[in-house]
C-alpha cells in the first residue's frame, strides 16, 4: 500500500446546499468555519482576548467582532468563538497565559443564515425567546431552543440571524426554519 | 326553496355575492359571509342535527361558538372530514360539503329517537346503574351497542393532509375580545405606543354590535363604529388584529394560547396553513370576553325553531335572515325585547312576549305597544310543542292557572347573560358571587390582567367603553408607554341587558334541557341531588352536566341554580366547577403544528450514516440516534447477517460506526482531581496517552454510566459515555462541578459531534489501519491495548484509541466529523482486501456479551453496584472520595445475597433464552414462585456455537455450576450458572 | 410556561430553557465517606417538599448552562427570587418588600 500514506480524506458537508427562499426570508447553510468553545475565569479574559485578537465580552448576551472573528458570551465563563476563515483558533488560544479550557468544536456545530424581513418571525415559529429588538438587539447572541433543538442565535443585523446547532440536529433545524420561513411570508 | 327567509334590505351581506353549498347531499344557496347556520336559516331549515343521547331533533340555538346543538360534519375529502363543527361558526364557501350527525337513516326520520321512549333508562347516573349485569356482557354487548348509538360525529381515519403553523409572539398588551369594549381598550393602548395584539373569535370584530340595533357610538351605528375602529387599528404598525382567533388557554405569567382558523372559510386554502397556533406572552392582558346568553329551562326548550334572542337578532341584523314568520318571545331579560322589535319591524308577526318578570320596564312596554305586540308579564312558557319544528307554545301565569296556546314557528328565548369569565378563571383568578345580579363576577386579578365590559359585569356600553379605554391606557403605561391621545369614543345610545333567571322556570312539562349537548334535563339535576350528590362537582359528574365539548357555557348557571334550589342552599354554597382549557375545542393539528413527520422529533444521524443507508443497513433507534443494526447481504435475515458479521470480526476484522458514543472533553489543571471524584476508578493516576475503562456511580452507589476515558494531556481528558447517556452524564458532571466542587479549575465541553468514530476490530485490524496512520508506531509493544495518541489518519487530525469492545485487537479512530464519511470509505476499501465486514449494533452486542462486557441500562438497571456487576476491580480502594463512595457502604449494598451478574448456558445449546425472563431455583414450587433473578442479555453466539446469556441472580457468584430454571409459558428451561465470559476467557486476543 | 429569571443571564427566559434540579442548600458532606447511615439518609434521601415557600435548584441548561437557586411558592407557582449557586438563602421579606 504505497499510496495509502498519500490517501487524504475529504471533508463532506451534506447540508451545505440546503437553501430555502421566499419573498420574506432566505434560509441557507453557512460556510464551514473554525469554532472554539472557550471556558475561563475572569483573570484569563484579557490574555485570551489578546491572544485571539477579539475581545471576550463580559456582559450577558453580548458579542464582539474583529474582522472575521466573533466572540459570543454564552455563559459567565463560556464563550463561543467563530472565525469565518480557516484560522487555527486552538493554536491561537494555546498561546494565552492563564487557566482556561479551549476545545475545538469546528465540526461539532454547523450554522444556518436566516435573512430577510421575516427572519425573526421565522425563528419565532419555534423559539420561545423574545426576539424583538428591545430584548434581542443587533449584535446580541444567546443559547436557547428551537423546538426540540438547542441552538445559539446571533443577531447580525435587524434582518439577519446566524443560527448555530449541533451537526446531527441540522436537518431538523433546517426543516423547522423552512416551515417558519413559509409562514413568515404569510403573516 | 331559495333563501325565502332572507329579508331584502336587511343585514350586511351583499346579495350579489352568491355561493352554493351542500347539507346532507342537498344544494343550498348562500351569500358570501354566511355561516352554515345563517344560510340554513335563510333557506328555512332549522333542523340541523340530532341530540347525543335521546336523538331528539335539534335546531340552531345560537349564533356563536357556544352552540351546543347544530354540530355538523364538514368535509371536502375523507381525510379532511372534521366532525362536530359548530354550524354557527363554520363560514360557507363555494362548494362546502356538510352533513348532519348522529342520525340514521336520515335527519328527519331517525331510528335512534326510540331512545326517547327508553328515557327513564337513560336518566342521570345511568352509566353507574345499568348494564352492570352480567359482567361479561359489558365488553361484548353493552359497550359496542352504546358506542354505536351514542357519541357525536365520526373521526376521519386518514392522515390529515393539512398543515398547521405556530408562532411565539411577545407584546405589551393582549386584548381578548373585539367587541366595542375590547376595541376601545386596544385603541387606547395602541395610541399610547404599546405593541398590541387584539384577537376575536368571529370573522369580524364588533361583538354585540353584530346583533344590537340600538347602540350608537360617535355618530354611527355601533357596528359601523367598530369596523372603523378595526380599520384604524389595522393601519397601526404596533397592532396586530387577529380575527377568527380564539384565546383558548390562559397560562401562567400572561402566556396565552390562541388558535387562528386560517383556511376553514376558504374554498381553496392554497398553501396556507389550516390553522395557526399563537403562543403569546403579554406584559398586560385585557379580557373583554363579553357575556353569553343562556336559555330558559322549560319543556321542549330544545325544539328546532327555539332560538336565543341575540342569535335571532344576529341572523336578522347581520345576515338579513328572519328566524320565523310567526314568532313569540319568552324572556327574563330586557335584551330579548330588541329581538321582538327588530323582527316585527322586519315583517315577522310577533304573537306575544312572555316575560317571566312581573315588572317590565316602561320604555319596553311602550315600544311593544307601538308595534302592537302583546306582553304577558309574570307569565311563563309551560311547554313548547311540535315534532321536527316548534308549532305552538302553551303559556300560563307563573303561579299556575289556565294555559293558553299560541301557534308559532319560532320561539325567541333569553334567560339573561352569563359573564364569560373562563379565561379570567384559567388565569387562576377567583370569581365572586354577586347577589344583586345573581351571577359570578371576576374578583381580584392574580396575574397582570384586567377584566372589562360585560365579562366584568358591566352591562352598560358607555361604562364598558370607558372601562376599556382606562384599561388600555393603564396597560400601556404599565408596559412603559405613557404617551399618545386617548381615543375619543362617545357612546350616544345603548341597550339594556338587565334581568335574567337561573334555574328552571316553574313546574316542568316534558323535557326541559339544561345541557343540550349532553342531553341533561332539569329533572336529572334534581334527581342527582335526591340521590345524594350535594357538591356541584358530584352533580356534574353524575349527570354529565357541563361535560360536553361546549363545557357548560349555557348549562353551568342553570345546573348550579337547580341544584341549589333542590338543596335549599344559596347558589355560592353549592360551589362552582372549574373552567378548564380549551375555551372552545382546538384541533390536534393546531396543538401539534410543525411537530409531525420529520419534525415530530429530532432524528440524529452520524456523518457515516449515509454510507450505511446506501449499503442496505437496517437501523434501530438509540435515543434520538439512528444506528445501523446489521448489514444484510443477499437476502440474509437478521440472524444470518449477525452470525456472519460476528464470525467475520473474530476471523478477520469488522468496521463499526461508533460515532454516536457520547464524548466529553474535560480540561483544566484540576481535571485529574475532578475525574477521580466522578469515576470510581483512580483516574488521576492515568498516564498521558493511556486509556482506562471507567465506571460512574450516583451518590447512592449504583452504576450510572460507563465508558473509556483517555488522557490526552496532563490537563485534558477525552471521556466517552454511552450513546443514550451522553446528555445526562454531562448534566450530572456539571451538577457536581458547579455546585459541589466549584473550587476545581476544570471545564466540560461536549464533543460528541466534533468527532466521527470508526471502530476497526479483529485480528486484521492493525494491518487495515496502519498505512493511514502517521506518526504512531502501532506495534503492540509501542502502542499496546488501552493506548491513545493524537496523530493524523488519512491526513486529517485524529485521536487514535487502541481499545476494544469486542475482545479483539481494536482501534477506534476519532476524526473531525465532516471527514468521517471519507475516512470510513477509505478504510472500507482497505478492509475489503482483508475480508473485513461492516457490522452493526446487534453484532456489537453479541460480541461484547461473548466477552461479558456489560451494557449499562441493559445488564444494569439502576439498582446494580459495580460489585454486583463483577466490576469491583474498577472501584479504587485508596481514594478518599468519589461520588458513590458512601452509598456503596450502605448496609443493603454490602449484604449477602445481592443480585450479581453471571453467565447462563442452556442445556440445549440451540435454546436462546428470552431477555427479561425470570429465574427460579425450584421449578416445582407453588405459584407465585420466588424469583431470584432475570436474564439481562441473551443471544445466539455463532463464535461459541451455542446460546449465551447474562443474568442478574441473587448470590449468583456463589452459584457457579448450579442448575437454575427459567419458567416460560410453554416450558421450563434448565440453565447452568457460569462465569460471564464465554469467549477467549484469558483475553489474549486483545493483545494480538 | 413560566418565565424564570436567570441570575447569570440577568433576564427572564422561557421555562423551556431550564431544568429543575431538586431542593437547594443541601451540601454534600466534605467527609462523606465517614458519615453515619443516618447522616447519609438525611443528606441523600430526605426532602422537605413544603406547601408554600421552597428553595430549589434550577439549571439554565439550554441557556448559559449555570445551576442557580430559586425561592418559589409551591402553591402559587410564583418565583419569589432567584440567586446564584453558592449564595446564601436570601431574606425573603426584604425581597418581597423590594418587589412591592
Amino acid at each position: 500500500m504505497a499510496d495509502a500514506a498519500m490517501t487524504k480524506a475529504e471533508r463532506r458537508e451534506p447540508m451545505a446546499a440546503a437553501i430555502f427562499a421566499n419573498e420574506a426570508v432566505t434560509v441557507r447553510a453557512a460556510a464551514p468555519a473554525s469554532r472554539l468553545s472557550l471556558r475561563a475565569g475572569s483573570e484569563a479574559i484579557a490574555p485570551l482576548s489578546s491572544a485571539l485578537g477579539v475581545d471576550l465580552p463580559v456582559r450577558p448576551k453580548q458579542t464582539s467582532t474583529t474582522g472575521s472573528r466573533t466572540a459570543m458570551w454564552i455563559g459567565p465563563d463560556e464563550w463561543l468563538v467563530i472565525d469565518a476563515g480557516e484560522a487555527d483558533l486552538m493554536a491561537a488560544a494555546r498561546g494565552a497565559e492563564g487557566i482556561f479550557s479551549a476545545v475545538d468544536i469546528s465540526h461539532r456545530n454547523v450554522a444556518f443564515l436566516v435573512s430577510g424581513t421575516g427572519a425573526a418571525t421565522t425563528l419565532a415559529s419555534a423559539c420561545p425567546h423574545d426576539l424583538r429588538l428591545t430584548s434581542f438587539p443587533v449584535g446580541a447572541a444567546a443559547r436557547t431552543l428551537l423546538a426540540k433543538a438547542e441552538v445559539v442565535l446571533w443577531r447580525q443585523s435587524e434582518t439577519e440571524w446566524h443560527v448555530e446547532c449541533w451537526r446531527s440536529f441540522a436537518p431538523y433545524v433546517f426543516g423547522l426554519l423552512r416551515e417558519g420561513a413559509k409562514d413568515a411570508a404569510l403573516a | 326553496m331559495s333563501q325565502s327567509f332572507r329579508i331584502p334590505g336587511k343585514g350586511r351581506l351583499s346579495p350579489s355575492r352568491g355561493l352554493r353549498f351542500f347539507f346532507d347531499g342537498k344544494a343550498f344557496d348562500a351569500l358570501e359571509g354566511d355561516t352554515v347556520a345563517s344560510a340554513l336559516l335563510a333557506n328555512g331549515v332549522h333542523l340541523a342535527g340530532r341530540s347525543y343521547k335521546y336523538h331528539r331533533p335539534r335546531g340552531i340555538l345560537t349564533a356563536g361558538s357556544e352552540e351546543p346543538n347544530a354540530l355538523i360534519g364538514v368535509s371536502n375529502t375523507a381525510a379532511t372530514h372534521v366532525p362536530n363543527v359548530r354550524a354557527t361558526v363554520q363560514e360557507v364557501h363555494d362548494g362546502l360539503v356538510t352533513r348532519s350527525q348522529n342520525r340514521w337513516p336520515s335527519l328527519a326520520f331517525d331510528l335512534g329517537a326510540v331512545n326517547s321512549l327508553g328515557a327513564p333508562f337513560f336518566s342521570a347516573g345511568f352509566y353507574y346503574k345499568t348494564f352492570m349485569w352480567p359482567k361479561a356482557a359489558w365488553k361484548a354487548l353493552y359497550e359496542p351497542v352504546i358506542r354505536q348509538a351514542a357519541g357525536l360525529g365520526v373521526s376521519p381515519k386518514e392522515p390529515d393532509p393539512d398543515h398547521y403553523a405556530s408562532r411565539y409572539e411577545h407584546c405589551d398588551v393582549l386584548v381578548v375580545g373585539g367587541g366595542a369594549v375590547g376595541l376601545a381598550a386596544a385603541l387606547a393602548a395602541a395610541n399610547a405606543g404599546a405593541s398590541v395584539i387584539l384577537c376575536d373569535e368571529q370573522a369580524q370584530c364588533g361583538g354585540a354590535m353584530r346583533h344590537e340595533s340600538g347602540a350608537r357610538i360617535s355618530g354611527r351605528s355601533g357596528w359601523d363604529w367598530a369596523q372603523d375602529a378595526v380599520a384604524q387599528l389595522k393601519a397601526m404598525d404596533n397592532v396586530r388584529v387577529l380575527t377568527r382567533t380564539t384565546a383558548f388557554g390562559y397560562h401562567t405569567q400572561n402566556f396565552v394560547a390562541l388558535a387562528e382558523r386560517v383556511t376553514d372559510h376558504l374554498a381553496d386554502g392554497k398553501d396556507l396553513p389550516r390553522e395557526r397556533l399563537w403562543q403569546v406572552r403579554a406584559k398586560r392582558v385585557i379580557l373583554a370576553t363579553g357575556a353569553i346568553e343562556r336559555q330558559l329551562v322549560f319543556g321542549g326548550n330544545d325544539l328546532p325553531g327555539v332560538m336565543f334572542a341575540n342569535a335571532a337578532r344576529t341572523y336578522l341584523n347581520h345576515y338579513g335572515v328572519a328566524a320565523g314568520r310567526k314568532v313569540a318571545v319568552f324572556t327574563a331579560c330586557d335584551s330579548a325585547y330588541g329581538a321582538a322589535f327588530d323582527l316585527a319591524r322586519a315583517g315577522s308577526a310577533v304573537a306575544v312576549i312572555v316575560d317571566w318578570r312581573h315588572d317590565v320596564p316602561e320604555d319596553l312596554s311602550r315600544q311593544a305597544q307601538e308595534l302592537g305586540i302583546k306582553i304577558l308579564a309574570g307569565h311563563r312558557v309551560v311547554q313548547a310543542k311540535g315534532r321536527l319544528r316548534i308549532a305552538s307554545i302553551s303559556v300560563a301565569h307563573r303561579d299556575g292557572g289556565q294555559e293558553r296556546s299560541f301557534p308559532v314557528d319560532s320561539l325567541i328565548i333569553s334567560g339573561g347573560w352569563t359573564p364569560s369569565v373562563h379565561l379570567y378563571s384559567q388565569s387562576r383568578g377567583k370569581v365572586a358571587w354577586d347577589a344583586d345580579t345573581q351571577r359570578f363576577l371576576p374578583g381580584d386579578p392574580v396575574q397582570d390582567c384586567v377584566t372589562v365590559g360585560a365579562c366584568d359585569g358591566t352591562d352598560d356600553l358607555a361604562r364598558g367603553v370607558a372601562q376599556g379605554i382606562e384599561a388600555g391606557k393603564a396597560a400601556a403605561t404599565a408596559a412603559g408607554h405613557a404617551g399618545g391621545d386617548q381615543p375619543d369614543v362617545a357612546v350616544e345610545a345603548c341597550e339594556s341587558y338587565a334581568g335574567g333567571l337561573a334555574g328552571d322556570a316553574g313546574q316542568i312539562k316534558g323535557k326541559a334541557f339544561v345541557d343540550y349537548q349532553n342531553d341533561v334535563t332539569a329533572k336529572d339535576i334534581r334527581q342527582a341531588v335526591r340521590e345524594g350528590m350535594h357538591s356541584i362537582e358530584h352533580v356534574k359528574r353524575f349527570t354529565t352536566n357541563g361535560m360536553a365539548s361546549d363545557q357548560g357555557k349555557l348549562s353551568n348557571m342553570h345546573g348550579l341554580a337547580i341544584a341549589a334550589d333542590s338543596l335549599g342552599w344559596p347558589i355560592p354554597d353549592v360551589g362552582l366547577t372549574t373552567f378548564r382549557q380549551p375555551y372552545t375545542p382546538v384541533t390536534f393539528g393546531t396543538i401539534v403544528n410543525h411537530g409531525r413527520g420529520d419534525l415530530f422529533d429530532v432524528t440524529r444521524r452520524t456523518t457515516i450514516d449515509g454510507w450505511a443507508q446506501d449499503n442496505g443497513a437496517v437501523f434501530e433507534d438509540v435515543g434520538n440516534w439512528k444506528r445501523a443494526r446489521f448489514f444484510p447481504q443477499g437476502g440474509e435475515d437478521m440472524h444470518a447477517a449477525v452470525n456472519r458479521e460476528c464470525r467475520t470480526v473474530r476471523e478477520a476484522a469488522g468496521l463499526f460506526d461508533a460515532s454516536t458514543l457520547g464524548k466529553i472533553e474535560v480540561v483544566g489543571p484540576d481535571a485529574g482531581a475532578f475525574m477521580d471524584l466522578m469515576y470510581t476508578n483512580p483516574m488521576s493516576k492515568l498516564g498521558v496517552g493511556k486509556l482506562r475503562y471507567g465506571i460512574m456511580c450516583r451518590e447512592d452507589g449504583f452504576v450510572y454510566d460507563d465508558g473509556v476515558v483517555g488522557r490526552v494531556a496532563e490537563d485534558r481528558f477525552h471521556v466517552t459515555t454511552t450513546t443514550g447517556g451522553a446528555p445526562r452524564v454531562l448534566h450530572h458532571m456539571e451538577d457536581y462541578l458547579q455546585t459541589e466542587f466549584p473550587h476545581l479549575k476544570v471545564w466540560l465541553t461536549s464533543v460528541t459531534e466534533q468527532w466521527a468514530v470508526v471502530a476497526v476490530q479483529g485480528p486484521k485490524a492493525r494491518e487495515i489501519v496502519a498505512p493511514f496512520v502517521s506518526g504512531v508506531d502501532l506495534s503492540t509493544e509501542a502502542f499496546p491495548h488501552m493506548s491513545m495518541a493524537e496523530c493524523e489518519v488519512c491526513g486529517v487530525p485524529a485521536r487514535l484509541f487502541r481499545v476494544s469492545f469486542t475482545g479483539e485487537t481494536g482501534f477506534e479512530i476519532n476524526v473531525p466529523a465532516a471527514y468521517g464519511r471519507s475516512v470510513w470509505e477509505i478504510l472500507q476499501a482497505r478492509g475489503a482486501e482483508f475480508g473485513a465486514c461492516t457490522y452493526g449494533t446487534e453484532t456489537m452486542h453479541v460480541l461484547r456479551a461473548e466477552k461479558g462486557y456489560i451494557i449499562v441500562g441493559q445488564d444494569t438497571d439502576g439498582t446494580v453496584t459495580p460489585f454486583d456487576a463483577g466490576y469491583g476491580w474498577a472501584v479504587a480502594k485508596k481514594k478518599k472520595d468519589f461520588v458513590g463512595i458512601r452509598g456503596l457502604k450502605r448496609p443493603d449494598l454490602v449484604a449477602d445475597g445481592r443480585k450479581q451478574l453471571v453467565g447462563l448456558t442452556t442445556s440445549d445449546p440451540a435454546m436462546v433464552l428470552e431477555e427479561g425472563a425470570q429465574i427460579v431455583a425450584d421449578p416445582n414450587q407453588p405459584v407465585p414462585m420466588t424469583m431470584i433473578g432475570h436474564v439481562t442479555s441473551s443471544y445466539w453466539s455463532e463464535n461459541c456455537g451455542r446460546s449465551i446469556a447474562l443474568a442478574l441472580v441473587a448470590g449468583g457468584r456463589d452459584r457457579m455450576g448450579q442448575t437454575l430454571h427459567v419458567p416460560m409459558p410453554d416450558r421450563t428451561i434448565a440453565v447452568t450458572v457460569t462465569e460471564p465470559v464465554f469467549f477467549d476467557p484469558k483475553g489474549e486476543r486483545l493483545h494480538g | 410556561m413560566l418565565l424564570i429569571r436567570c441570575p447569570y443571564c440577568e433576564e427572564e427566559r422561557p421555562e423551556l430553557e431550564f431544568r429543575g434540579a431538586g431542593e437547594a442548600h443541601i451540601a454534600r458532606p466534605t467527609n462523606i465517606a465517614e458519615i453515619s447511615d443516618e447522616e447519609f439518609e438525611a443528606f441523600f434521601f430526605l426532602r422537605d417538599n413544603p406547601r408554600g415557600v421552597t428553595f430549589e435548584r434550577w439549571r439554565h441548561i439550554h441557556g448559559c448552562g449555570r445551576f442557580f437557586n430559586a425561592a418559589r411558592d409551591t402553591v402559587s407557582d410564583k418565583f419569589i427570587t432567584t440567586y446564584k449557586a453558592g449564595e446564601p438563602k436570601p431574606d425573603l421579606d426584604a425581597v418581597r418588600g423590594e418587589k412591592a
